[in-house]
């Protein structure tokens, strides 16, 4: 049986799962934490306009945000409410979770003239926005 | 209670689809369980441990931390699922030319498990956090009807489980002599689907460009946000605006994992019951 010796190494290996997994666990959580602080981004453009939205338990103030065309700007959304928001926009391919108290940047544009809708994922039904790109 | 119920479906929805995968991929594998089982347990522990740290991992990187991380599991999911097609692409043949059972299992048994339980935790955990949070701003809240909208995440949560066990029980249907080459397709296209979702993570923390704002635009004929639309996200990666950068990620990642598979897999053995195995 030339697959004898394997078997009987991969008998003890099943047999410490559990424990490998939690060590595979930790190996993966330092892999996740060494790659997202090698992508570090290139200095974000510290002057670029600011647009500030607040969100509170299902509603976004404002509700209509007008912002340049053909610029780059940044959103800064803050939690106002109880629960935690999720700032979600399929026109404009963000997704950024806010928990209660917390401010979230999103780094937008340069956008084309035109209406782009957002929601918050946590309240689709009543958390609704439009930014207008003029 | 409903909405509550349909929000954390759609959290849960994706890591039940992978896990689903993950169990039809390691069919007939001894401990399986014990070892999909584990992945799920870490990863519902990395969750909770992502969740408490949400405000911290927002603020890290200029702001930018929760869309690297993101990006991060994702790049790591993709690289574990490409190791894991092309080790199979190189013993699969070996798997096949077995011809007596007990062989064959020696073979099956030795295929390694974790980089698809890594996979598992890894989605668990990026899925979970979400819940997790969702979950812990309903008790926060303190409303009155806590207890019916924790009753509708416990329904969200079997719903969506339910989904992923509904996909491993309808790849079981498929002959086993195809199982292998359906599921090495199936974490082909997962793989390219996460590839494109991290891309998007990428724009988003402004690291790389959009290429083209979007390719393509089949938003009213098929909703990226509908049932089909999220099932066909996490199975193909469908996206229904896909920026050109996404659609660059996944044909690379499509076509690197099916070259990388064909140039580890060794010279094609010609009998027509290996002919499955040689096409994956």
């Amino acid at each position: 049986m030339r697959h004898g010796r394997t078997s009987q190494a991969d008998t003890l290996l099943n047999k410490l799962a559990p424990a490998r997994v939690a060590i595979l666990g930790l190996s993966l959580l330092g892999a996740t934490a060494w790659l997202t602080l090698s992508l570090m981004p290139v200095a974000v453009a510290a002057d670029m306009p600011v647009y500030n939205l607040i969100t509170k338990d299902g509603l976004f103030t404002p509700d209509l945000l007008e912002v340049p065309a053909g610029i780059k700007f940044k959103i800064v959304m803050k939690n106002d409410g109880s629960g935690p928001e999720e700032f979600e926009s399929s026109d404009l391919h963000r997704e950024k979770v806010a928990t209660p108290g917390q401010s979230v940047s999103i780094l937008l544009g340069p956008l084309k003239t035109g209406t782009y809708g957002f929601y918050g994922e946590f309240h689709p039904e009543t958390a609704k926005g439009k930014i207008v790109a003029k | 209670m409903l909405s509550t119920a349909i929000i954390v479906f759609r959290e849960v929805l994706e890591a039940a689809l992978i896990v689903g995968i993950v169990l039809a991929a390691s069919e007939g594998l001894a401990r399986r369980g014990l070892w999909i089982g584990s992945g799920i347990a870490v990863g519902l522990g990395g969750a909770l441990v992502v969740a408490l740290s949400a405000g911290a991992i927002a603020a890290a990187v200029s702001g930018m931390g929760q869309e690297l991380f993101n990006a991060s599991i994702l790049i790591i999911a993709v690289i574990m699922l490409g190791w894991h097609n092309v080790w199979m692409g190189r013993h699969g043949r070996e798997l096949a030319r077995e011809m007596n059972t007990v062989g064959r299992d020696v073979v099956a048994g030795n295929r390694p498990m974790y980089m698809l339980v890594a996979v598992v935790g890894l989605a668990v955990l990026r899925e979970g956090s979400e819940v997790v949070l969702f979950l812990y701003g309903i008790a926060a809240a303190q409303q009155e009807q806590v207890g019916l909208m924790f009753a509708g995440g416990m329904l969200g949560l079997v719903l969506g489980a339910g989904m992923g066990l509904l996909l491993y029980l309808g790849m079981l249907r498929i002959p086993s002599k195809y199982l292998f080459n359906a599921t090495s397709w199936l974490i082909t296209l997962l793989a390219a689907g996460m590839a494109s979702q991290a891309a998007g993570f990428l724009v988003q923390a402004d690291m790389l460009p959009t290429l083209a704002p979007s390719l393509w635009d089949t938003s009213s004929l098929l909703p990226q946000k509908s049932l089909l639309g999220r099932l066909l996200q996490t199975l193909v990666g469908y996206t229904d605006r896909p920026m050109g950068i996404q659609v660059l990620f996944y044909i690379v990642t499509l076509g690197g994992i099916a070259m990388l598979m064909r140039a580890y897999s060794g010279v094609p053995v010609g009998k027509s019951t290996n002919a499955v195995t040689a096409e994956i």
